[in-house]
């Protein structure tokens, strides 16, 4: 690395942000009661509302079953919806509410969003080599999702579900405070926690000279 | 500036979330801290490959499962 100033997190744009300008208009026409403008909407994020609901349950029956009540209480409560934020932001956080409860119903002792983390000295890594340029390209995509998915399914509860809200769907973390209950200062030592560990967890596969 | 700072500060780092004093002493110390620097380096390149990647299709069985309670609740609103 020649310089010590890094490039802002490079991310690319979701296919929701690409056609985020007709968001608004299908939204608009599903609530003037455009059925086929609602169903758009679902092919459209159906992929992505399930990988979310999966992260959050471990569980793939849960995770259908979150995913389905999602969208047929968005469908519900749609005239409530107001547009002060994007539809996709609004499904998310219903969807986490269904995926929640699912997890908590199986896990009622276990998941505990507000419980105090420990910032201390283990957060310093203990593993410190140079991953390379695009690490990820060693892997084929269904690889790549496969380590992924077991990397994030490893860490606790609080850690992960902020991790998938922050950086995954890319709400705010005003917005993950509000959808998870948090503080934002607990967002943000869940959020630190979360990527130093999956930095940690994920340099077995992406370091240097590692043999693919 | 201690290698622990960089570690306190490295979400909002990476967020652009600092103030330009902050950010100013953490890169004058990723300057000189070869370890830190991989830390943050590595810890970008963990967000910018979730944050990346696509999500697997939905399997058959379960997006005919979806559409089925989409349409069948479709159709009672309908009546």
């Amino acid at each position: 690395m020649s310089s010590s100033k890094l490039d802002p997190v490079a991310r690319r744009p979701l296919p929701s942000q690409v056609v985020k300008d007709d968001e608004s208009a299908l939204v608009a026409a599903a609530k003037a009661g455009d059925i086929s403008a609602f169903e758009t909407l679902v092919g459209r994020y159906e992929r992505k509302i399930f990988r979310l609901t999966q992260n959050i349950t471990q569980n793939r029956e849960d995770a259908e079953d979150a995913m389905q009540e999602a969208f047929l209480k968005a469908y519900e409560h749609l005239q409530s919806f107001e547009g002060n934020s994007r539809f996709y932001t609004w499904l998310v956080r219903i969807a986490v509410n269904q995926a929640l409860m699912k997890l908590r119903k199986r896990r009622p002792n276990v998941v505990s969003l507000d419980e105090e983390v420990n910032t201390g000295e283990d957060m310093v890594p203990r593993e410190v080599e140079d991953w390379g340029p695009s690490p990820a390209d060693r892997y084929a995509q269904t690889e790549l999702s496969e380590i992924l998915t077991k990397v994030i399914g490893d860490l606790d509860p609080p850690f992960r579900i902020v991790f998938q809200l922050r950086d995954i769907e890319e709400l705010s973390t005003e917005e993950t405070a509000e959808a998870l209950g948090l503080s934002v200062p607990a967002v943000k030592s869940r959020l630190l926690r979360a990527r130093l560990k999956l930095r940690q967890t994920l340099n077995q596969y992406f370091r240097r000279g590692e043999n693919k | 500036m201690k290698c622990k700072t960089i570690i306190t500060e490295l979400a909002d780092y990476l967020d652009e979330a600092l103030d330009p004093i902050l950010r100013a002493s953490i890169e004058e110390h990723l300057g000189k801290c070869k370890d830190c620097r991989i830390v943050v380096d590595t810890c970008k390149q963990t967000i910018e490959i979730f944050c990346n990647s696509e999500p697997a299709p939905l399997p058959q069985t379960t997006r005919l499962r979806l559409h089925e309670a989409l349409a069948k609740r479709l159709r009672r609103v309908r009546a």
